[in-house]
């Protein structure tokens, strides 16, 4: 099953190697694994997801919190959560296909963030499930190039991971 | 006070109480040399590599339960020093190793001697550092050794660029007394609702173990562990790294479990249907088959660890604390409870155990013509009276060692069970002998195993740590040699060397007294004189039977009960080798 891990981090040099270290070496999964500095620039925020039964998901939060650095973190799935991942899509486009690159973007509420004569590049947030939706709906000989953030998320209501 | 860099990390560790540094010089630590040169507080402990360094400080912390202090310099030192961080670390020893590196301006620069310590270290320390900067070494020290220690303990290294140890630039010192760290408190004394379920469950068991590890000698929980075990009136078994918390000639011990573990310890554990696991970590050593393992038991596990908990086997009653405090509790409670274990169903499970016991599973051949191994160690047993410490190599002597030399207290028996470090043996009894000057120390070791780190006997002589080693000599990687032919048809490959050195001319060269003995009559005399020679290094090389094999064994994939004994093959010792 698929897991997002939201984790609070001191930042410090060499944390991020210290999580991807401990899943290369223990043999667990990463599917994306996004990082950035919170509100407090001691702290970073990561989220990571991952997939694994119940048990491999139970040993990876504690081996996680673990960790020296690790101040805190939590599942997210599990619980009322918001996911989203920002895509950016570079298309091929002729006169023919545009309008319905067009619409299929304004159907996943995307936008058209550069275009050339022969191009554009899309931008889209949403679930990861939204994005794969959208990239399977594209025809796959016009896509140029995908980038993807990874998922980040945040769960619903007052409650949150801090200090 | 204004210090420079090489100053404050010497300071650092005379204000945290430290007596030895294990350590070797080089070019990124001169600045610290240095400063060691300059104070007789901290006496430096020159090894002859850095392996070394780390064993002695390891086997020093084994048997002292103060953390061992390593100094090593930057690229070859520091690699050099990572097997005995990793054995420290599988272990959970509390350890500081602090690493010269190139000057900050150059890391990253592939410069002279330059070695990524703490990407190289991450997987086998509990945490490091990289010092950037002079004014926060002292409170790094400080944290080093504050994570070292507590929680679930193990080795932090401290990474220190040469040119924050600059003796030129001098800063403000002041060593905290207490750190606290926001991302880390690990003093937790368990749940009481689980502690009160485990008790209840406890006291309703009909056939009860006690499965007790490495965590109640790192715990200081010997103490606890045996008033509650006799309280109870439960049979009791030790992993490898318990051995000596619960006194081994007590007569409701049945020995150590697992792999090479007694019948009795490990049919119990089989046949029971309450288990309480008190910081062990259910390794697969001990465990032999998952599927296999205790099948009609509910298990109850104290450990500090969270993550140990349901790793590999799933349990029923967590309980996540300090052994100590969780045993205290839980003491209490069976004190104050109504209800008291069951008479008579206990009396027929010590009937049952009994009948395990009956079959002396450690018997061996004592008419052989040629030295048993295990005839030797239960000579050393004699010879010590029991009380020395033991450290040991890996292999079949370290089986044997923990087989045949009864441990009735804490942290005596010194042995790397988590990494199986052949060469850690000597350094680690260096360790040992540099704490405990009085006490009697044997490296119990193979011609394999010491050949490791046989350089240290150098550093023996100079720091004059008199301890004796019992070198259980029979011409081959002993434990290798018996896989090969218990399970590829023995097919020796490579579990024997052509040469082997005159140890006894090796010992006297290192400035030590050899003795070689080939007859069974001559251990004990040999022991005996090797002991008397209190201020001597001795190295008794012992010509033991080539063919024995360590048993009862659980072979690789079986269960408990399925064990090889030597009773059902007889006693091979006329065997030909190939």
């Amino acid at each position: 099953m698929r897991h997002i891990i939201s984790i609070l981090i001191e930042n410090e040099s060499g944390a991020l190697s210290r999580v991807a270290g401990l899943f290369s070496a223990r043999g667990y999964n990463i599917e994306s694994l996004t990082v950035a500095a919170t509100e407090d620039p001691s702290l970073s925020r990561m989220t990571l997801v991952t997939r694994g039964n119940e048990n491999i998901i139970e040993q990876i939060t504690k081996q996680l919190n673990k960790l020296i650095d690790v101040v805190k973190l939590i599942d997210l799935v599990g619980s009322s959560h918001i996911e989203r991942e920002l895509m950016m899509l570079k298309i091929k486009t002729t006169e023919q296909t545009r309008a319905e690159i067009r619409s299929l973007v304004e159907i996943f509420r995307g936008q058209i963030i550069d275009a050339t004569p022969t191009s554009y590049v899309i931008e889209m947030t949403g679930t990861s499930e939204k994005l794969d939706a959208f990239v399977a709906a594209a025809n796959p000989d016009s896509i140029i190039e995908v980038v993807r953030s990874g998922a980040t998320g945040i769960s619903r209501g007052e409650t949150g991971l801090h200090l | 006070m204004e210090l420079s860099g090489g100053q404050i990390l010497i300071q650092s560790l005379k204000d945290e109480g430290v007596e030895f540094i294990f350590g070797y010089p080089g070019g990124a630590v001169l600045h610290l040399y240095d400063a060691i040169f300059q104070q007789d507080d901290v006496k430096h402990i020159l090894v002859r590599h850095e392996q070394g360094a780390t064993h002695a400080a390891d086997g020093y912390a084994r048997a002292t339960g103060k953390p061992g202090v390593v100094l090593v310099t930057s690229g070859p030192g520091a690699t050099n020093a990572v097997t005995g961080i990793a054995t420290a670390y599988m272990d959970s020893i509390p350890m500081v190793i602090i690493s010269g590196q190139v000057p900050s301006p150059v890391i990253g620069s592939d410069a002279f001697q330059e070695v990524d310590m703490v990407g190289i270290t991450r997987p086998c320390v509990k945490h490091n550092f990289l010092v950037k900067d002079v004014t926060k070494l002292a409170e790094t020290i400080k944290k080093a050794f504050y994570v070292a220690t507590t929680g679930r303990p193990g080795p932090v290294v401290v990474d220190v660029p040469k040119d924050i140890t600059d003796p030129n630039i001098k800063v403000p010192y002041k060593y905290p007394k207490k750190i606290t760290m926001r991302s880390y408190n690990p003093s937790v004394s368990g749940h009481k609702g689980q502690i009160k379920k485990a008790v209840e469950l406890l006291l309703s068991a009909q056939k009860p173990v006690i499965y007790s590890g490495g965590g109640v000698v790192l715990g200081e929980a010997s103490g606890q562990l045996t008033e509650f075990t006799q309280l109870l009136g439960y049979p009791i078994t030790n992993t490898l790294m318990g051995l000596g918390a619960y006194p081994a000639t007590d007569k409701q011990f049945i020995g150590m479990l697992g792999m090479h573990g007694t019948y009795e310890a490990n049919m119990a554990m089989h046949e029971s249907d309450v288990i309480i696991a008190i910081g062990a970590r259910f390794d697969d050593r001990v465990t032999g088959k998952l599927a296999d393992f205790c099948p009609y038991a509910k298990i109850i596990h104290i450990d500090i660890d969270p993550a140990s908990i349901s790793k590999t086997v799933k349990v029923d009653i967590p309980i996540v604390g300090e052994v100590k405090a969780v045993l205290e509790h839980m003491l209490e409670l069976i004190k104050e409870s109504k209800a008291k274990p069951h008479k008579k169903a206990l009396d027929a499970w010590w009937n049952q155990i009994d009948q395990w016991r009956s079959i002396k599973c450690l018997e061996y051949d004592r008419d052989s013509s040629l030295i048993k191994p295990q005839y030797v160690i239960e000579q050393l047993y004699e010879v010590t009276k029991g009380r020395a410490y033991v450290t040991s190599d890996v292999g079949q002597h370290q089986m044997w060692a923990a087989q045949y030399y009864l441990f009735d207290k804490p942290r005596h028996w010194i042995n790397s069970g988590g990494l199986g470090t052949m060469g850690f043996g000597l350094p680690a009894a260096i360790g040992v002998k540099l704490a405990f000057p009085e006490a009697d120390v044997a490296c119990v070791t193979g011609e394999a195993s010491i050949q490791m780190c046989i350089q240290e006997l150098s550093t023996a002589l100079q720091y004059k740590t008199p301890v004796k080693i019992i070198n259980l000599n029979n011409r081959y990687m002993g434990m290798v040699r018996q896989w090969q032919e218990f399970t590829y048809e023995s097919r020796y490959s490579h579990s024997y060397m052509d040469t082997i050195p005159e140890f006894v001319k090796l010992a006297e060269a290192y400035g030590h007294v050899g003795i070689r003995i080939d007859k069974p009559e001559e251990v004990r005399p040999a022991l005996e004189q090797a002991f008397a020679l209190k201020d001597r290094t001795v190295f008794l090389d012992i010509m033991t039977d080539r063919t024995e094999n360590v048993y009862p064994m659980i072979e690789a994939g079986k269960g408990h009960h399925d064990m090889k004994l030597r009773v059902a093959l007889g006693t091979p010792t006329d065997r030909e080798l190939a």
